[in-house]
Formats: structure tokens, sequence, C-alpha cells
């Protein structure tokens, strides 16, 4: 079954950081954690709780809708695969996505979009992110 | 900067509001953070002016690994401190690395003096000098949540910001950082209160592209491995550095009540186990490191009948335990964190609100001053008084107040009492009473703090070390520290950053450096910290150590001065080679 990346417990985070520098690192070549696909942040300061912005995997994918070249197309299980050779830069994705969750790289001509591929998951050091086995799309 | 052979600087001129981005191919040689500082401060520093002169430079440095490999998170403050008029220094964790790192800049020179309050904007486009009338007044956490709300931004973000303590001028406020994090010691709150300066947000978002993946995350993974999958940092994320208030304890070295005793009979109630067990409520880390080593406790305080509750979540460590703690003979956990709440919101470091209380405490007890000018009677175990205290040394009221706030020593000058004022080299003294090591580490200590040496642990060796043993481990150590720092690694971690892995490290993203330049470095900075603090005035052959080191046994027993002083002179010696080298 395909699998894609949840966040369930991320009451344990203690906002290291860890995933998004292994997303960077490994995914797009780069050290800065903003390059991520998915971001940790804090509600509030550190006074408040920390989240996570994560693709959620939609079945129908609006961003994918909204790409005129069909650079984004649904994937197995939920969420979308880019191919960037296909992309023209025009960001209607980052518009389109409900939770704000692409993020267009300062001076990028690609987004930054999750693969759900699991290299945040094997950094996190108190299991907040998992990766979840779902059902192919009716 | 990474990927480049030069040092990128932002100096910025507060009083004329200039900017200019820099870039030093020539401080290359100093890899960053203390280093770094280092050589900036001496550039900007000037020597015959008073500490908070308008034309005092702040330096704030980070280093080549910052935040690129995990727990390199520190930022290296340097300033000319106005507590001891000499070398200011101090490292905060938080964000503020991983905010510079990507807003371009390895290192911040801020000098002059604003027209008016003002706060620092910086992100990778832009630097802007802020309005801060509104923002000044403000306690450092309300400062911080104004500032959040103010600059949404898009990038990571770090808010730095002094609360009502450095605004007026208390020689020993810090500066806030992320709220859980400070550059605690030495004053810089006062340096930005005396610049006009409530704050510094930036925000970083460029990407930086690695050069080697495959090597990078070959090394990454490997350092990460030790830390998360290894007991090796088992104890920081564990009780955290609380831990040791129940052993300092039990070996005699905990100061208690001004340190008129090493042992603590309330240190059960205080201890990191009690407080893990009642009051902890989560773990937080600093971007880049996976061990979580920010204890935060919950202070549930009620406020009206009815089962009405304020909550606030209160960061506790060791140093504040000892300080707010068994220093002051405060046996009550709730006791601790209403004062650790008090001065946070005040912006005081904790060590120096501590030790000049404790001081005053004692004073008061042997008449030689009156605690009615502060408002307030105060008595070892007594949290309101404290509470009172804190409260008048921050508004500066009476003469008492004020001379208060210039710190204990120069509180003990006025009033006598100098054989109880626990400073060395003017630095109220960290938690430890083990031994000659300690006390010789922070008196001779370029920043006069446990950390440039570990005196502390130097002592707990388990055999007894010969006086040659001592004072070559507290250079040795300086020195390897001082190599240590420039990559702004924090100390927690210092036993997995040991030399190959730090070489390793740099060599992974294109910095080849061979474990001679590593020691080279070390030895470069001492000796330039040590030039630097004689520029300011200070003498290694005219020290004073209070006599309360010596009357309350430690942990290695009652310490002999003249031993301690033969220590003196041999380290004297070593200083002259090392001078002469």
């Amino acid at each position: 079954m395909p699998k894609v990346l949840t966040a369930p417990a991320m009451s344990r985070c203690i906002g290291c950081y860890s995933c998004m520098l292994a997303c960077a690192r490994l995914n797009y070549g780069s050290y800065s954690p903003r390059h991520a696909a998915l971001q940790i942040r804090t509600q509030g300061g550190l006074q408040g709780r920390l989240v996570a912005d994560i693709c959620r995997a939609c079945r129908e994918p609006a961003c994918a809708e909204a790409c005129p070249t069909g650079a984004l197309s649904p994937r197995r299980g939920g969420g979308v695969t880019l191919r960037t050779e296909e992309c023209i830069g025009c960001q209607a994705c980052v518009r389109a996505c409900p939770l704000g969750v692409i993020y267009w790289p300062k001076n990028g001509r690609t987004p930054i979009v999750c693969r759900h591929c699991g290299v945040c998951v094997r950094y996190c050091p108190h299991g907040c992110l998992a990766m979840e086995e779902v059902p192919d799309a009716e | 900067m990474l990927n480049e052979s030069y040092i990128r600087v932002l100096d910025v001129d507060l009083g004329t509001g200039r900017v200019r981005a820099l870039r030093r191919p020539d401080l290359q040689p100093y890899l960053g953070g203390v280093g770094l500082a280092t050589a900036l401060l001496a550039e900007y520093v000037r020597p015959d002016l008073d500490p908070l002169a308008p034309e005092q430079p702040i330096v704030i440095a980070i280093g080549p690994l910052s935040t690129i490999y995990p727990a390199v998170t520190k930022a290296i403050a340097m300033f000319r401190s106005p507590l001891n008029g000499e070398l200011g220094e101090s490292h905060a964790g938080g964000r503020l690395a991983l905010a510079m790192r990507y807003a371009g800049y390895d290192a911040l020179v801020l000098h002059g003096r604003a027209p008016r309050p003002v706060y620092l904007y910086v992100d990778s486009d832009q630097v802007l000098l802020k309005r801060a009338d509104t923002l000044w007044g403000m306690d450092a956490e309300e400062a911080g949540r104004v500032l959040r709300d103010l600059e949404p931004g898009r990038g990571h973000r770090s808010i730095m910001r002094i609360g009502p303590a450095g605004e007026r001028l208390v020689r020993y406020a810090l500066v806030n950082c992320e709220t859980y994090r400070h550059f605690g010691r030495l004053g810089l709150g006062a340096v930005f209160g005396s610049k006009l300066l409530k704050g510094i947000y930036i925000s970083g978002d460029c990407d930086i592209p690695i050069p080697n993946v495959k090597e990078y995350n070959r090394v990454y993974t490997e350092i990460y491995r030790r830390i998360v999958s290894t007991d090796a940092m088992q104890k920081y994320h564990d009780l955290g550095t609380p831990a040791n208030v129940l052993a300092l304890h039990e070996l005699g070295a905990l100061p208690t009540r001004n340190l008129q005793s090493g042992r603590f009979e309330g240190a059960a109630e205080i201890s990191g186990e009690a407080f893990a067990e009642h009051d902890l409520m989560r773990k937080v880390a600093c971007s880049g490191c996976p061990i979580g080593c920010i204890h935060i406790a919950l202070l549930r305080q009620q406020f009206g009948d009815e089962h009405e509750y304020s909550w606030t979540g209160i960061s506790y460590d060791h140093e504040l335990l000892y300080s707010l703690g068994s220093l002051l003979g405060i046996a009550s956990r709730r006791g601790i964190l209403r004062l650790l709440d008090r001065v946070a919101q005040k912006g005081l470091d904790a060590i120096a609100t501590g030790v000049t209380l404790a001081w005053a405490t004692e004073a008061a007890a042997r008449g030689l001053i009156d605690t009615r000018e502060l408002g307030t009677d105060l008595s070892f175990g007594d949290v309101e008084g404290y509470l009172n205290a804190i409260e008048a040394i921050v508004e500066g009221k009476s003469e008492l107040a004020r001379q208060l706030a210039l710190g204990v020593t120069a509180a003990a000058r006025r009033y006598g009492g100098e054989d109880f004022a626990l400073a060395l080299g003017g630095n109220p003294v960290a938690g430890y009473h083990t031994g000659y090591a300690n006390v010789l580490g922070q008196l001779v200590g370029a920043r006069h703090s446990h950390v440039d040496n570990g005196g502390y642990s130097i002592d707990q060796k388990p055999r007894e070390l010969t006086d040659e043993e001592i004072v070559d481990a507290v250079i040795a150590e300086e020195q390897e520290r001082n190599a240590l720092n420039s990559l702004a690694i924090c100390m927690f971690a210092r036993k997995i950053y040991d030399r190959p892995t730090a070489l390793a490290a740099l060599k992974a993203i294109g910095i080849p450096w061979t474990e001679q330049d590593w020691v080279d470095l070390g030895r470069r900075i001492y000796r330039e910290k040590v030039a630097l603090k004689e520029s300011f005035g200070f003498s290694y052959r005219d020290l004073r150590v209070p006599a309360r080191f010596f009357e309350t046994p430690s942990m290695r027993g009652r310490l002999d001065p003249q031993r301690f002083a033969r220590l003196l002179e041999l380290f004297n010696e070593r200083l002259d080679a090392i001078r002469a080298a």
C-alpha cells in the first residue's frame, strides 16, 4: 500500500528542526530548513505549541487541478508528484493549496512540494511524525 | 560565509542609521564564533572610553557549522562589560544562529547610540531601524510578543529584546533571546539600553546550496546518531543540568546561603528530580539540536477565589536553582519559579541577581546596609523580600538600590563586606564550590565564567591533582574551548565534537583544517583575549579572592590561601611564556 506523511504526535515536538534539515539536505541539496516541504513552527512563540505544516495528501489535490501544464499530477495514496521539467514557474499551485503548504523558494524556478518520501520521519528524535499506509485511490 | 572565502559582517551605526554589509576575507582565519567576535571586538572597541559610551560596539557572531550540524546552536556576543569594565562575552542558543545564517550574516556589529528608542530589523533583503518608543518600558515577555506580531516575517525568526533592567542600565541586565534563552552574563542588556536599542529582529530565508551532499550527509548523520542513540547526551535531556543540585549537595559543593555552607538541607526539595516529578511541563530545543535540554516548569498561581489560576512556563537550569535557590536559602520550588519569573520579566541575569541578593542579606544582618532603603526586609529563605528587592533594584529609587544595580563587587566596595561578595574578576560566580580549579578557573578565565575552562569539572577528576596539573589543565581547556567556541557549538555537546569530529565536520563542508590549525587558533584567541583584557586595565598580578571561598570547605576540603597563591604564581609564569611565544 502507498504511504503518506502524517504528524500524529506533535505534542511531543521539541522544535529541533531535524526533520526540516533532513528534507532540505536530502531532497533539495540545501542547508536551509526553509527549503523543506514541511515546516515546523510555533504558535505564539515558544510559550505556545509547536505545529507542523505538512502536505495532507489530498486525494483530489487542488494544486494539481490548478497546474496548467500537468507538471503536478495526483500521486497514488494522495498528494502529488512533480515533474520539474514541465513546470513553467507560474506559482498557481502555491495559490491553490488550501493549507498554504507549497513553498516557492526565493529566486526559485520550481515549487517545493512534499514527496511523502519519509526522510523527515527518519530524523525525528521523538516520534512526532509517521508514515501511514493508506489504500490506493478508489 | 558558507561556500565563500570571506566573512560577511553587517555593520550598523545606530547613531546615524548607516548600514554596511562587508566582505572580510581577512577574518576567515578566525573561523567564526568566539574567534571572529574577538577579532571584531578588538577592531571596534574603545579601551579609552566607558563601557556604556555610545562608540562601544556590540558584536554577535556565528560559526561555519552553525545550525547545519546537530547541536551547533550558539551565537556569541562580545562587548566591553559594564559590570566589570573588561571583556564581555556571553553565548545564547535559541533560533538566533539559524536566523543569522539564513539572513546571510556571520557577524553583526552595532555601534553608536540611537537618537530615540529603536529596534533593529534584519532579513535577507533589508536592514531597518524602526521606532520603539512604544516598546520602551515593556517587560521582556511583552516586548517579545509585540515584536512577533509586528513582524510576521516569512523566514525563521529570532527576537532579542531587553526588559526594564536593561533600559535602566542595571549592570547585570541580560538580553532575552526567544523567551527561554539569554545572553545572560556580564551586562549586555545594559549595553543595549545605553544605545536605546530595545531589541533585534532577524529573519532568515535564503537558500545555501550544499556542495557535497553525500559527504555532508554522512558526517551529519553520524553525529546525529551519536547524539540521539547513545547515552552521551542523556544527562542533558533527562533531568537536564538540574541533576547537579542533589549531586553537588552530596559532595558538599552546592553554594548555600551566600556560601556559608556547601550543603543545603532543602536540596532534595529543589532538585532536578523533584522539578521533573512535579513541575516539568515540557522540553524544547534550540533550532538544529535534537537534544531538547530546555526544561520548562509550570508555575500555576491562584489569583482569586473560585479557583482562578494564572499559568506561566518557566525554564530552569542548575545555575538558576543555585543562584535563586540554595544561595538564598530557598527550599521551595514555587518560590524559586516566582523569582525566576520576576528576573525574566525584568531582564536580569539570574546568577548575578542571586549573588547580589545573597550578599545584601548577609550585609544587612551584619549592619553594613539598611534594607529599609529597598522597602523590604531580606532574610535567607524569604521569597517575598527578594521579589520586592528585585523590583527596588530595577526601579533604582534609593542610593542602596542604585549601588546594588552596579553589581555585588561595586556594592561591597562601597559598603564593606568584600570578603563575602561572591564574585571573581568582578563576575558573580556559578553554582559550584568544588575546589582550587574552580576558583582559579573563574578568576583567570577570559570572561570569569565557569565555562571558560570548566575548572569545576577539573576538580572532580578522581584523583587529587598537583599544582602544575591544575594550572595546565585550566589553560589547555580554555584554549581548546576557544577553538570549539569558534564553531559556536553548544558546550553540552563538547564530548561529541572531539577534535577528529570537528575537523571531519569542517572538511565535509569544504573547510580542510588540520589539527595544527585548530590548536593554533585556540592559542591565538587565548592570547588576543588576554591582550584585550589588559587593554581594559585588567591585571593578572593583582587578583583578589574573597575570604569566603577559603573559609567554607569545598568538595575537596578547606582551600588553603597559600596554596592558591602558589597556583596563581604558577599561572602567571605560564602566561608569561604564552605571551612570549
